[in-house]
């Protein structure tokens, strides 16, 4: 449910960021959404695109990537991917792990759409 | 063309929490994020909790709401500072509406903040308000399989209080499993079992909460 939240704050960072290209259509927004970040994929595609509705971003689509989860341990040093949310190392159970990753909310890059720009160069 | 942008969807949201946090530090008032499912206890567990440390702690709440004012009433009667939030729809609390509740507040007459989150045991996990610890409540009629289903509210907090164990002799609750299953999503979870109802194990909680409020106050305030 706080897909909604989150796919506005999402909207606020493409909007602010396709600023200097003077209202060109955002057309793609590419995304990290680690598993365990208690985003649903679908849910914030679908906020998005409510949102979106008569703004620059209007249409585009979102590319997420999930990101597994991946943990090190501090006892025997091992990193590994898990697929529960067990945050023990499944070699020698210590307790001492560091998530790697898995709870990334990230914003990873955009496609803005070509031409209709007046011929001004953008960084 | 393409444009590279690395940056946390939720940064807007930690920047606020951040200066909340500031806030709180400056003046030395500890403050906690309750959280949990609607229905778990946590307006009893401020109350009780009110009872007990009101003479000790000079405490304030912040209540969190979708809608209404009944909780924030609850507590007005324990006659301290209480501020509503009504997040008109919003599954949780986030910093700037937290922000917003801090102007009603006087922080120099404060030790203590307990902010009652949405009842909700997903969203809220994911945004900071500037706490310095997050709290969840759950209660034994939930059943015992919850830290696998939501594991980022538990991985998230540092406390786990298990409420209305008073219901346990009625209920196929395995303790043991639910505990372990907590402490494999989040070892360094404390998790305390408590009846609001009864007051067994509540001397836990509060002794935990004492503790941490009085080692925020000596190390912050001059």
């Amino acid at each position: 449910m706080h897909e909604l939240a989150i796919a506005q704050s999402l909207l606020k960072i493409v909007e602010e960021e396709a600023l200097p290209y003077q209202g060109a259509k955002v057309t793609r927004v590419k995304l990290l959404i680690g598993r365990l970040s208690g985003v649903v994929p679908d849910a914030l595609k679908f906020a998005f695109e409510v949102i979106s509705q008569g703004g620059v971003a209007e249409g585009a689509s979102l590319e997420i990537q999930e990101v597994p989860v991946r943990l090190r341990c501090h006892q025997c040093g091992e990193v590994f991917v898990v697929d529960n949310p067990f945050l023990t190392c499944p070699h020698c159970e210590g307790t001492g792990v560091e998530m790697v990753s898995g709870r990334e909310l990230e914003i990873t890059g955009m496609e803005i759409e070509d031409g209709n720009q007046g011929g001004q160069e953008h960084p | 063309m393409e444009i590279k942008v690395v940056k946390s969807i939720l940064e807007a949201n930690e920047v606020i929490a951040s200066q909340n946090r500031e806030v709180f530090s400056q003046k030395g008032v500890y403050v906690v994020n309750l959280m949990g499912s609607p229905g778990a206890g946590k307006t009893t567990l401020l109350e009780r909790t009110i009872e007990y440390m009101k003479e000790k702690k000079r405490m304030a709440v912040i209540e969190g709401d979708i809608a209404t004012s009944r909780d924030a009433e609850r507590i007005a009667a324990h006659a301290i500072p209480t501020v509503q939030i009504n997040t008109g729809g919003a599954c949780h609390l986030d910093g700037n509406m937290v922000r917003g509740g801090l102007q009603e507040l006087d922080f120099e007459q404060i030790d203590l903040l307990l902010v009652e989150n949405v009842g909700n045991l997903v969203c809220p996990a994911e945004f900071r308000i500037g706490e310095d610890a997050k709290v969840m409540i759950i209660s034994v009629t939930e059943g015992d399989d919850k830290a696998l289903k939501y594991p980022l509210m538990f991985q998230v907090s540092s406390v786990l209080l298990l409420n209305k164990i008073d219901l346990l002799p009625h209920l196929d609750f395995d303790l043991e499993r639910f505990r372990s299953d907590a402490l494999k999503v989040n070892p360094h979870l404390a998790v305390l079992t408590i009846s609001c109802k009864t007051g067994e194990g509540l001397d836990n909680w509060f002794r935990w909460l004492e503790e941490k409020v009085n080692k925020k106050a000596t190390s912050w305030k001059r």
